[in-house]
């Protein structure tokens, strides 16, 4: 683990507690979605990041109640870590009116207005601009607030992220880019589709500030998103984080992973940040089975209950179809 | 012209002093309102229609923007998001297209992939049309295919009025709107009453009341089709002249009950005629207004070629006023 940079005050058991505590949470929702998937309870894509926990859990606790979220197609982990209600993001994912979107998203666009989450984008890059004008314009109003945008290293290859990083940059915007490096845009390895792989590098270049996190452990990214959005609250400008990572599962469901080996995903998976926050808290005696069993055991409840929440949950009616394509009336 | 002022409060301006004049009275009235664009600062415009506006309201409200057409607009969407009204100007219909993904999968689905929990307030402005000799990739009328998106609303400003008066009514709405200039209407001249105000933006006008015939347009062509009306005059027919005024929503109503009235109906539109708003409107009058019609619905729409460098192709190319005279007498006969 690399705690020498991590603030000590930080590391305390509870703090611990809490960040492994989500990523449980978010590892057996995810394969709860997965299990759901095939039973066809949940449709469309379901994109996991199952392995790339530590990234988004790492975030969020250095995030204030008043910073936006803009997220990607796989971005259930993100709102999870960030406070939608796991009933309201299970809901969204059977596509029920109870949703946090509604039902109307699914599980590639989950919004939330309360949290802030400005929402899962799916196409690659779109969204990197829209989180530079979030920042704007809280920037223009005088506001302190930060935006943290979330993407895939794909991204990088998408001009958006250009034209992104260069006006966030020329005009000195809040924003937090978190560059989720797992290595393969679906089925393309970074070095067959970027001259430079080193995608920090690229950020760098605009003069946005960045550094690169391991990415699957959970307290070097929580250090660097705290340094990172201290340096943005202090300057009021960008910065970047290449946070290495890896995904376990499959891009989608209907993903048969011709374009990687067993041994590779079985080399990474033991860099697995859950099993490697346990054990480290457990050589410093931090921890017992009986924590982790507790954990599971309360997170397996939350996710049943919210499963048996989406299950009850009605159905929007038809007739209400073409609702939400413009403002309406306040009723 | 309005009726809200006198011959004496008028005042000689051209279409470009009067879209200019818009910007200026929403950037006076709301401080959320901001504009941002290639060039639209020092430049003035790449029309001249932010002309000055750098040096009344300085750096952060007249925002030059580097050539980044998706950068720029997505900022434009996040800032209409999070409690700004910001005016994006896009230089061209033809460059809005390297911002399509921004416009079509951003600022249009926002509102319904969030349940209505976001809403994205912006106003894009361009120009669009032809008519400058600026060959293939300046020249296109493509607002019809941004009709064809449900979330935008689309609008068409052909006078004075409109153009100043739309662009307010379109900053206090809550979507996206796109407003289309056309390219030759920037130096039209005419009186705008100085107490011109708010114009609705989901309303067609009638510019010429007629009883035989109506003449449906929008944007650049309507100064045709006004001209073609003067033409049937002569003949002793009179036309309806239907402004659009606003592609997105169409103003069905209006449509509808001016082709009821005259029975006859062509549709001028300077895009091309496959796919074009012109065979949706042909359509829904086909719709709902069959039983109505003494003839076929008929089309002056452009040629289904790029818009050519030379000036008499160029011509050839775009509805022209024989043309719409000789469809407006085909329905007649």
């Amino acid at each position: 683990m690399t705690v020498a940079s991590s603030p000590k005050l930080r590391l305390s058991r509870e703090t611990l507690l809490k960040l492994l505590r989500e990523m449980i949470r978010i590892r057996r929702f995810e394969e709860k979605c997965a299990e759901l998937y095939q039973v066809e309870k949940i449709r469309g894509f379901l994109h996991l990041a199952i392995g790339e926990e530590a990234i988004c859990t790492g975030v969020m606790p250095a995030l204030g109640p008043q910073d936006a979220i803009v997220a990607t197609y796989r971005e259930h982990g993100h709102a999870l870590a960030r406070g939608v209600p796991m009933p309201a993001v299970m809901a969204e994912m059977y596509g029920k009116h109870s949703g946090c979107a509604l039902g109307r998203g699914g599980s590639m666009h989950l919004f939330s207005a309360r949290e802030r989450f400005y929402g899962g984008y799916a196409i690659v890059g779109g969204s990197l601009p829209l989180a530079a004008g979030l920042a704007l314009a809280d920037k223009m109003q005088g506001k302190k607030n930060v935006t943290a945008c979330f993407f895939g290293e794909g991204a990088a290859a998408e001009g958006e992220f250009h034209e992104a990083m260069n006006l966030a940059a020329l005009w000195k915007l809040p924003v937090l880019f978190v560059c989720e490096n797992n290595l393969y845009a679906m089925g393309t390895r970074l070095d067959l589709s970027e001259s430079e792989t080193d995608i920090h590098k690229k950020a760098e270049s605009y003069r946005v500030r960045s550094e690169v996190v391991d990415g699957m452990d959970v307290i070097a990214v929580e250090a660097a998103a705290m340094r990172a959005i201290a340096a943005i609250r202090e300057s009021n400008e960008p910065y970047f984080l290449e946070c290495r990572t890896y995904r376990f599962r499959a891009h989608s469901m209907f993903d048969p992973q011709l374009y990687r080996t067993r041994v590779e995903v079985e080399e990474w998976k033991k860099r697995d940040p859950i099993p490697r926050l346990v054990e480290w808290m457990t050589s410093a005696n931090m921890l017992h089975q009986s924590d982790v069993d507790a954990i599971e055991r309360a997170v397996a409840a939350e996710i049943d209950a919210a499963v048996a929440s989406a299950e009850a949950a009605p159905w929007e009616p038809v007739e209400e179809l073409t609702r939400h394509v413009y403002a309406e009336p306040q009723r | 012209m309005s009726d809200t002022g006198t011959a004496e409060s008028a005042l000689e301006t051209t279409y470009r002093e009067a879209a200019r004049a818009g910007i200026r009275d929403a950037l006076l009235r709301d401080p959320r309102v901001f504009l941002m664009g290639e060039d639209v600062g020092r430049y003035g415009g790449c029309y001249g229609v932010s002309k000055g506006l750098l040096e009344e309201f300085g750096p952060e409200r007249i925002r030059d923007t580097p050539l980044s057409e998706s950068g720029f607009t997505g900022i434009g969407i996040g800032a209409a998001m999070n409690g700004m009204r910001p005016i994006v100007e896009i230089m061209t219909v033809n460059f809005a297209l390297l911002a399509l993904d921004q416009i079509v999968n951003n600022a249009a689905t926002i509102r319904h992939m969030s349940g209505g929990q976001f809403g994205v307030p912006l106003v894009i402005r361009m120009a669009t049309g032809a008519g400058r000799q600026l060959a293939a990739q300046h020249s296109h009328s493509l607002e019809g295919w941004f009709a064809h998106i449900p979330g935008l609303k689309v609008l068409t400003p052909a006078t004075l009025e409109d153009v100043r008066g739309m662009l307010w009514t379109a900053l206090e709405d809550p979507d996206p709107v796109l407003i289309f200039e056309h390219v030759l209407l920037y130096n039209m001249t005419g009186r705008l009453p100085s107490g011109a105000g708010a114009v609705p933006i989901d309303k067609a006008a009638i510019r010429r009341e007629g009883k035989d015939i109506t003449l449906i347009t929008y944007g650049g062509s309507l100064y045709k089709t006004l001209e073609a009306a003067r033409a049937l005059a002569a003949e002793r027919v009179e036309a309806e002249v239907l402004d659009l005024r606003t592609l997105r929503p169409l103003d069905d109503a209006a449509i509808i009950a001016s082709v009821s009235k005259t029975r006859r109906a062509v549709i001028v539109d300077e895009g091309w005629r496959s796919g074009s708003i012109a065979a949706e409107i042909s359509a829904r009058i086909m719709e709902r207004a069959f039983w109505s019609l003494d003839a076929p619905v008929g089309r002056v729409c452009s040629a289904e070629v790029p818009i050519p460098y030379p000036r008499h192709l160029e011509e050839a190319a775009l509805p022209q006023v024989p043309a719409i005279l000789a469809a407006a007498r085909e329905t007649l006969k």
